[in-house]
């Protein structure tokens, strides 16, 4: 089989030119969620929503509930109150493998990615969903699997391509240096061909020039493959350049939400994060 | 229905109808797990102190209960084996924590845990070279453990204690209580529990790790003695009773690793519901021998229903 | 120098996806395979075959079994031995109460008795985690040995409550039982071992071999990347354990004819466990090249006296054996803790950038 046979079992959704991002349409939509593990309130009643095509920020100080509120929204957290809803359906049990088969991906605070298989393994792992061979043709490899797995891998180089990383496809993900890692984290979340994509602290200890490089990766993932996007970040100019909107949360409270500029003038929002003197 | 009489009733029939063998049953059942206890503890210190999951602990027990006796047999007084033994188990932590220990510092778990199977191996195959790998018997007499009987007669019944597992008790609670005493009050004692619960925070304030790890294995050797004699009291003194050691693992499994509590809970609980089941379930129903197995189905089973051990705090997982 | 790479180039995902994408490699398998099929066969003796080739080849695919659940998945086992028991057990059962069934099919079928149990044993995997987990699996283990101890429907009610293998033949070649010849049941154990192998091999560079490595670096992760974590660690203990139970099946038909419960006790547990270890946790080569050393070692051990003019008896060697395996592990973990796979690996590297330092 060529390489250049477009095969079947791939959505030409992903990598195709850009789509004219639809703004008006809410595609998550967290009502009244509370959060608690014991007597701690993770995140308190909070509401927001995610529409369609845009890029939205989760912003607040440590220990806010950002990465509690991403966990809630794949699934990895029952919230006990409240109710989510994503493209018009109403959320009931959760399981984290489910929410990615529904088209939620997330990258994670603290790079999780399988540190003793290669770049090009790792990413292959965000489309293990879509294979479906089974464990016959497995056995075998020659035929069915192997067809699959090529389609995949095709579809794998796309991103690799598109995220510029070729040079490290087949190094291990240990070897790699932080900024990388990061990179190679976005890619097996953009493998997943998400409609939906969680970003927890994408650029958490990189420098200046590997900022603005994934900057531009996650303005392109946005505007050309019409993803979105919501992102937890502390980087205030980062926040203030990428996103549409930001939710403010503070000690599991929401306290703002709106455009960027709108809630920099906050008052509260100042107060949460310079502190407030009594 | 007579499968379930036989199961569900007639059990607890028996256990009425003869309270004084009950009694026997569970005075059995208390002098195994308080052995398993005492294995398990020095697993829990070893596991605190330097996070290795150390297989070798219920090798220690055989090992040192066989050099103990092949020291004797070559002609050393009964308490100057004892001594030279300690010594051997003094030379066994520290070469434990120079050739295995310091070269493996920071791998994974499981290295560190294969590690622990490589040096069971070694003290197997070693303490056979040495000594020989026929049946030995303990030196209770030459050590002083009384040896006779003593009769009760609760329930105008009969319940017999023997007076070496009447020692082996005391001396267990004495080991614990010491144990507990070193940890809590001591300088020593501190900077073992500051490792197990922040090495690198332990190491950050000056406390040394080899020396730690030199203690602590020393330590765990030394209850390895203690346990080593009166269990090789009870049944003798080979590597068959590496089996005994396994059960050790369930009761860590019920108790959590890092549990001194646990562990000394976990081991009398164990010890006591496999006997009972033993002989008023096994041995009826299942053609016996079931203390194999017993406590890990039970540990199985309680941690199926509670990942976190009984002791453990509910683990909640971050990402 | 023979490893020379250069002017191989790859023109598809196809040829960069291929079992050997560097020719060499496949030059040296072809000759290993020349070795094992044509040239042993010619002239290794009848103690080569019983001490050393069958039993290289069949620890081998223990470990490799063993391996697909502990390198691959991550999950911690110390309960092959039991494992090996259900195939072995499963196998002598089906050939008594179907004599007609080929021999063959049965020991391709006792490894699925082995996999159900597996997965049954595998359940609590998706509770209990580390540690915790490994001394779940030694429950398997004690229970098992038990089981085959106490039931006697299984050995046949024999008075020695072992089980013994009777003459089987293989479209009138004799197989199993005292007068098969040792040449062709190595040829059996080598073929059905290649086949295995060979499926493995494809399992653990494709989809499964992706969820598994996944689910062992970190569990976490994998769920929420979308892997079914109750799939993947189910599909790894019932495809270890089939091969365990193969593997366990083939240990009493084709090597040692007979077997008590306690051959499946503990010590072969951890026997499997070291080659796995010391062969390299997470590679299909390793457990050849662990298997070689451990079975070979005793062998060696055997010959050292009698070189350097000492007479030992054989208990003393036994002891000393246990001894050196000890003292290997725990030296291997700390030179290579990947063991001898990624050792040649390191070579290998190191010949294709020769006579280069970098």
């Amino acid at each position: 089989m060529s390489v250049m046979e477009r095969p079947e079992v791939v959505e030409s959704a992903a990598v195709s030119p850009a789509q004219e991002p639809q703004k008006r349409e809410v595609l998550l939509d967290l009502a009244n969620v509370s959060l608690s593990f014991g007597g701690v309130k993770a995140i308190n009643n909070i509401s927001f929503d995610i529409q369609r095509g845009e890029v939205r920020a989760i912003i607040g100080p440590n220990g806010a509930g950002k990465t509690s509120m991403l966990n809630v929204i794949n699934g990895f957290y029952q919230p006990q109150e409240g109710q989510i809803t994503f493209k018009g359906e109403r959320r009931t049990q959760m399981k984290p493998h489910l929410a990615v088969s529904q088209g939620i991906a997330r990258t994670f605070q603290n790079v999780a990615l399988f540190k003793g298989m290669s770049t090009l393994d790792n990413i292959m792992t965000g489309r293990s969903t879509r294979m479906r061979q089974n464990m016959f043709w497995q056995l075998l490899y020659y035929g069915p699997a192997q067809r699959e797995e090529i389609a995949h891998r095709k579809r794998v180089e796309e991103i690799i391509d598109f995220l510029e990383i070729a040079h490290i496809r087949h190094t291990p993900v240990g070897k790699l240096p932080y900024g990388l890692q990061k990179r190679v984290e976005l890619a097996r979340a953009l493998a997943m061909e998400p409609e939906l994509l969680l970003l927890d602290e994408p650029m958490a200890g990189m420098n200046l020039e590997e900022k603005e490089d994934m900057s531009r990766f996650i303005i392109d993932v946005n505007e050309q493959l019409g993803t979105t996007i919501a992102l937890i970040e502390h980087d205030m100019g980062v926040v203030m350049d990428l996103s549409d909107r930001v939710v403010v949360l503070d000690y599991g409270r929401k306290i703002a939400d709106g455009p960027p500029d709108e809630v920099q003038a906050n008052q509260e929002v100042i107060d949460a994060y310079l502190g407030v003197s009594h | 229905m007579d499968a379930l009489y036989l199961m569900f009733v007639d059990p607890f029939v028996q256990m009425a109808d003869a309270p004084d063998f009950f009694l026997q049953v569970l005075w059995e059942g208390l002098v195994s797990g308080v052995l398993y206890a005492l294995i398990a503890l020095g697993f829990v210190l070893i596991f605190k102190s330097s996070r290795i999951f150390n297989f070798a602990q219920g090798i220690m027990v055989v090992f040192a209960a066989l050099t103990l006796v092949g020291l004797y047999e070559m002609g050393l007084p009964a308490w100057v084996s004892v001594g030279v033994t300690l010594l051997v188990m003094y030379g066994l932590a520290m070469c434990v924590e120079r050739v295995v220990l310091r070269p493996l510092v920071g791998q994974p778990d499981i290295i560190l845990f294969m590690a622990s199977i490589g040096v069971t191996m070694f003290l197997i195959g070693f303490g056979e070279f040495v000594f020989g790998g026929e049946n030995k018997v303990m030196i209770t007499e030459a050590l002083g453990i009384p040896t006779g009987a003593i009769e009760l007669n609760p329930f105008d019944g009969f319940v017999l204690i023997e007076e070496k597992d009447l020692t082996a008790v005391i001396m267990a609670v004495l080991l614990v209580l010491g144990l507990l005493l070193f940890l809590n009050k001591t300088a020593m004692g501190r900077a073992i529990r500051a490792l197990g619960d922040d090495p690198q925070a332990a190491l950050s304030v000056g406390i040394s790790l080899s020396q730690i790890w030199v203690l602590v294995w020393f330590i765990a050797g030394v209850i390895a003695l203690a346990t080593g004699i009166v269990w090789g009291a009870r049944a003798g003194v080979s590597f068959a009773l590496e089996v005994i050691a396994y059960k050790a693992l369930p009761v860590l499994m019920l108790g959590g690793l890092e549990s001194v509590a646990g562990a000394i809970i976990g081991g009398i609980a164990i010890g006591l519901l496999e006997k009972i089941f033993e002989i008023y379930w096994g041995q009826p129903l299942l053609g016996g021998n079931t203390e194999t197995w017993f406590a890990f189905i039970l540990a199985l089973v309680v941690l199926l229903f509670r990942p976190q051990g009984l002791f453990g705090e509910r683990i909640i997982e971050r990402v | 120098m023979f490893y020379r790479v250069s002017g191989q180039f790859k023109t598809s995902y196809e040829s960069d996806m291929a079992l050997f994408p560097i020719r060499q490699d496949a030059v040296l398998l072809g000759v290993i395979l020349l070795a094992m099929y044509v040239v042993f066969p010619l002239f290794a003796s009848e103690f080569t075959f019983k001490a050393l080739l069958v039993p290289v080849m069949i620890y081998s695919l223990a470990a490799m079994g063993l391996n697909i659940l502990t390198g691959f998945a991550g999950q911690l086992s110390l309960g092959t031995a039991g494992f090996m028991g259900v195939g072995a057990y499963a196998c002598y059962k089906l050939t008594t109460i179907f004599p007609e069934m080929n021999v063959v099919v049965a020991l391709l079928l006792s490894g699925c008795f082995s996999a159900m149990v597996g997965v049954a044993f595998g359940l609590p995997s998706l509770r209990i985690k580390g540690f915790y987990l490994a001394i779940a699996t030694l429950a398997s283990q004690f229970f098992l040995v038990w089981l085959f101890e106490k039931w006697a429907w299984l050995y046949n009610y024999n008075a020695s409550g072992a089980i013994e293998v009777r003459t089987m033949d293989f479209f009138g070649l004799v197989v199993t039982g005292p007068t098969a010849a040792p040449v062709t049941q190595y040829y059996f154990v080598l073929v059905i071992v290649s086949l295995i192998t060979f499926c493995m091999i494809n399992l653990t560079r494709g989809r499964y071999g992706r969820l598994w490595k996944a689910v062992r670096d970190m569990d976490i992760a994998a769920e929420l990347v979308g892997i079914n974590l109750m799939r993947a660690k189910l599909s790894a203990f019932a495809v270890s354990s089939y091969v365990v139970g193969v593997a366990g099946a083939m240990l009493v038909f084709f090597w040692k004819g007979a077997a008590e419960p306690n051959l499946f006790d503990i010590p072969l547990s951890f026997q499997v466990l070291f080659i796995a270890i010391i062969g390299g946790l997470g590679s299909i080569l390793g457990n050849f090249l662990g298997a070689i050393l451990i079975v070979a070692l005793p062998v060696l051990l055997n010959f050292v006296p009698g070189l350097i003019g000492v007479e030992v008896n054989s208990a003393t060697l036994e002891h000393v054996n246990v001894m050196v395996v000890g003292a290997l592990i725990v030296g291997f973990l700390i030179a290579e803790p990947h063991g001898l796979a990624r050792l040649w690996a390191l070579i290998r590297e190191k010949l294709i950038i020769w006579p280069f330092p970098h």
